[in-house]
């Protein structure tokens, strides 16, 4: 049976190896089949653990063999499934099956060997997210975590020809790298205390008393946080993620929902016993959690392309995740991942759907009335609106409450910020269904000609998608609602941290009351507005600050990389060329030169060589007699 | 006699040798500069082996120690005699293919 646990990653690795190696021969079905075949086949046997895991408890796996011996040190590369990590594989490898699925229709317009390329990427991209949550230490989840950010490089840059799309996959490339060093330095410090990076024996050891001085853990979370920063797009590192567009949309859909953003949420997740241990990193991952939700919601609202709306609300519901991590509500942080993974996957998937139909149309402004078009995606999206909007009962309302009263037990402001951020997310999204799905249709006639809903390689896993939504959230219904709650009990094994909040019941009914209210009244007042005027102009005064991002990527430019460019030119030009270079040549240039004056000595003249001699001999005699005098300033130097 | 005369006649001659080498142009005096040199390295092999072999007489009235220079000396002049024979005859040559004993025509080293 724990042998099982290896075919996990396994498959989808000979899919990446088959799809990556016989691109120019395999026919489009084929790279289907073996694509979505290897995830299906990883995703039955993620069922079958996590039904294991439910009735029998974690699974010790064997480890394969010894990664790295030095010293004292050693490193397994081993696997471990526990109620978190199996909780992990069953949304990568389903959620991940789905979009397989949808990528094989959105994709049929590429050529056979791209569209196998494709295959290939999204394979190595599950193969790679797999690894990470499997990871029995922290260096296996790093060899995973390496691996989603070269995947979502490649992804990005699918569409390689394109020089915008190449800069955006680079960019989310070096601010994944930012984050890894810090988690690197995360491990070297866990390493360089406890001499070993396995989950469970760091965990241990980190809560015998005075392992680790206040400052040292403090300083390890904070590091480990700086990369779940990175990975899932936390301020100040979140510019990559909106960018991330570039690439096809059903990998806009892995990377938000599947896949990588949600690695930095698991990271913390199974760090919750170190990180319960430093208040000061909980606080700072709470505040940089609200205040990315803020933020990127305020930004979402001003937004016109369908994605980069999408992308926004994904990094807003990051900022809540982390909210109810630094809040201690490492169970509401999970659920909102696996919630947020369903509506998120098929929100995307279904701006997926309306930008095939528009023939590669994404400005929301040249929308409008897509409703009667697109039936299936119509009521999908809808569907994925309610849901984050967190309207209950669909599955966003409960994992969202579930953070926010764990938020409102910290401390109530945590919470009214957290609902202001509830009712920007609600009157976001349904601007963007309005905008969308409602009103009347501005796009050319020619593109209203070819209006038309999508096959049903796509229809059918927003469908999937959809009824997840729609129940996803009933595994975690709260006490309150006469719900057990099952996902926590679940999780207990994992998460051993996790901080209960004593809200009374009736609190409880208030927090959860106004939630909604607002998040309705939102949602009312967006539909209302933009059904009927949708703002197709341009955005002025206070909205342009908004539409252009709060200008982050101008602050960094300006703060970062404009330096660090100038200082790049200073290097090439003074000290490469006069300095290394100057040297270098210089040498050459000072040798040539006094060869040709030594030359001159050769004259032929027998009498100046016999000269020459003769000041030579002299020389030598000078340096015979004052050989000990000399032997001693050369002893003195040496 | 004392032992720096000798040294000091040997130096100049040595010196006027090696003056007469590096000024003159005519290949057959620079020859005879040339064995000017030899011959005062030779007066001063014989002055030193007198000087030691009067101290040693000096010690012992039967030794021998320090005399031999006195023959070795014969074997260097006829060495440099043969040596004198090869030198001329170069010179000779020289004559003969460049119609001049001037060794400035000699540049035949260079390159």
């Amino acid at each position: 049976m724990n042998k099982l646990v290896y075919l996990i990653p396994l498959l989808p690795f000979i899919g990446f190896i088959i799809n990556g190696l016989c691109r120019k021969s395999l026919s489009k079905t084929a790279s289907t089949i073996i694509g979505s075949g290897a995830v299906l086949a990883a995703f039955c046997i993620s069922l079958y653990l996590f039904f294991q895991v439910k009735n029998i408890g974690a699974i010790d796996v064997q480890p394969l063999f010894t990664f790295i011996k030095v010293g004292s040190l050693q490193i397994d590369f081993a696997f471990k499934v526990d109620a978190l990590s199996s909780l992990f594989l069953l949304i990568i490898t389903g959620i991940g099956f789905l979009i397989h699925v949808y990528s094989s229709s959105y994709m049929h317009e590429e050529t056979n060997d791209h569209f196998a390329r494709f295959f290939a990427y999204l394979n190595l991209f599950i193969f790679s997210m797999l690894i990470l949550v499997l990871g029995a230490n922290y260096v296996i989840m790093f060899i995973g975590w390496e691996g989603v950010g070269l995947c979502s490089y490649l992804l990005i840059g699918y569409w390689f020809k394109n020089s915008n799309y190449n800069y955006a996959a680079k960019k989310a490339f070096v601010m994944n790298r930012i984050g890894d060093l810090g988690f690197l330095l995360a491990i070297f410090w866990i390493i360089q205390k406890l001499g070993t990076t396995e989950y469970d024996k760091v965990f241990t050891l980190a809560q015998v008393p005075n392992t680790f001085s206040p400052t040292e853990i403090t300083g390890i979370c904070i590091l480990l946080f700086v990369g779940a920063m990175g990975k899932s797009a936390q301020l100040p590192l979140f510019t990559w993620l909106p960018d991330a567009m570039a690439g096809p949309t059903p990998v806009s859909a892995l990377i938000h929902a599947a896949t990588m953003v949600t690695a930095g949420i698991y990271m913390v997740a199974r760090s919750n016993v170190l990180f319960s241990m430093s208040e000061v990193a909980q606080h700072l991952i709470a505040i940089i959690g609200l205040a990315t939700a803020l933020i990127s919601a305020t930004i979402a609202i001003k937004q016109n392309d369908i994605k980069k709306v999408l992308a926004y609300s994904t990094v807003s519901q990051l900022g809540y995740m982390f909210l109810g991590l630094g809040v201690g509500a490492y169970t509401g942080a999970v659920f909102h991942v696996m919630t947020h993974a369903f509506f998120k996957a098929l929100l995307f998937l279904g701006a997926g759907s309306v930008i095939h139909a528009m023939h590669h149309e994404q400005d929301i402004r040249n929308m409008g009335g897509l409703k009667k078009k697109l039936p299936i995606t119509h009521l999908t999206f809808l569907i994925g609106c309610i849901a984050i909007s967190g309207i209950p009962p669909f599955s966003g309302f409960f994992s969202k409450d579930e953070i926010l009263a764990a938020a409102y037990a910290h401390h109530p402001i945590y919470w009214v910020l957290g609902v202001a951020g509830a009712a920007m997310t609600a009157f976001y999204m349904f601007r963007l269904y309005a905008t969308t799905f409602l009103g009347s249709f501005r796009g050319t006639q020619n593109q209203e000609h070819h209006l038309h809903e999508s096959p049903k390689a796509m229809t059918y896993p927003l469908i999937a998608l959809a009824v997840l939504s729609v129940i996803g959230g009933l595994v975690g219904v709260p006490e309150v609602l006469h719900g057990s709650h099952q996902l926590k009990s679940f999780l207990s094994a994992s998460i051993t941290s996790e901080k209960s909040h004593t809200l009374s019941h009736s609190t409880e009914w208030v927090l959860m009351g106004i939630s909604v209210a607002i998040a309705t009244l939102a949602i009312l007042f967006a539909t209302n507005k933009f059904s009927k005027n949708p703002d197709t102009e341009d955005a002025k005064g206070f909205g342009k600050v908004l539409e252009n991002k709060w200008y982050f990527d101008e602050l960094y430019d300006t703060i970062i990389v404009n330096p660090l460019l100038k200082f790049a030119n200073f290097c090439k030009n003074i000290i490469e060329k006069l300095v290394i270079d100057g040297a270098v040549n210089g040498t050459g240039k000072f040798l040539q030169y006094s060869s040709r004056q030594v030359r001159l000595i050769q004259s032929g003249q027998v009498g100046s060589y016999i000269l020459l001699m003769i000041f030579a001999f002299v020389i030598i005699i000078f340096i015979w007699i004052n050989d000990v005098t000399i032997y001693k300033i050369l002893s003195n130097i040496f | 006699m004392n032992i720096q005369y000798y040294i000091f006649l040997s130096f100049a001659l040595f010196t006027i040798g090696i003056i007469g080498v590096l000024v003159r142009r005519n290949a057959i005096i620079v020859f005879m500069c040339i064995e000017l040199m030899l011959n005062a390295v030779n007066l001063l092999l014989v002055a030193f082996s007198k000087m030691h072999y009067a101290k040693a007489v000096a010690a012992n009235a039967n030794t021998t120690v320090g005399a031999e220079a006195q023959v070795f000396v014969f074997f260097i002049m006829v060495v440099a005699a043969a040596e004198v024979s090869v030198g001329l005859a170069i010179i000779v040559m020289l004559y003969r293919n460049v119609r001049s004993v001037d060794i400035n025509f000699l540049n035949r080293l260079k390159n």
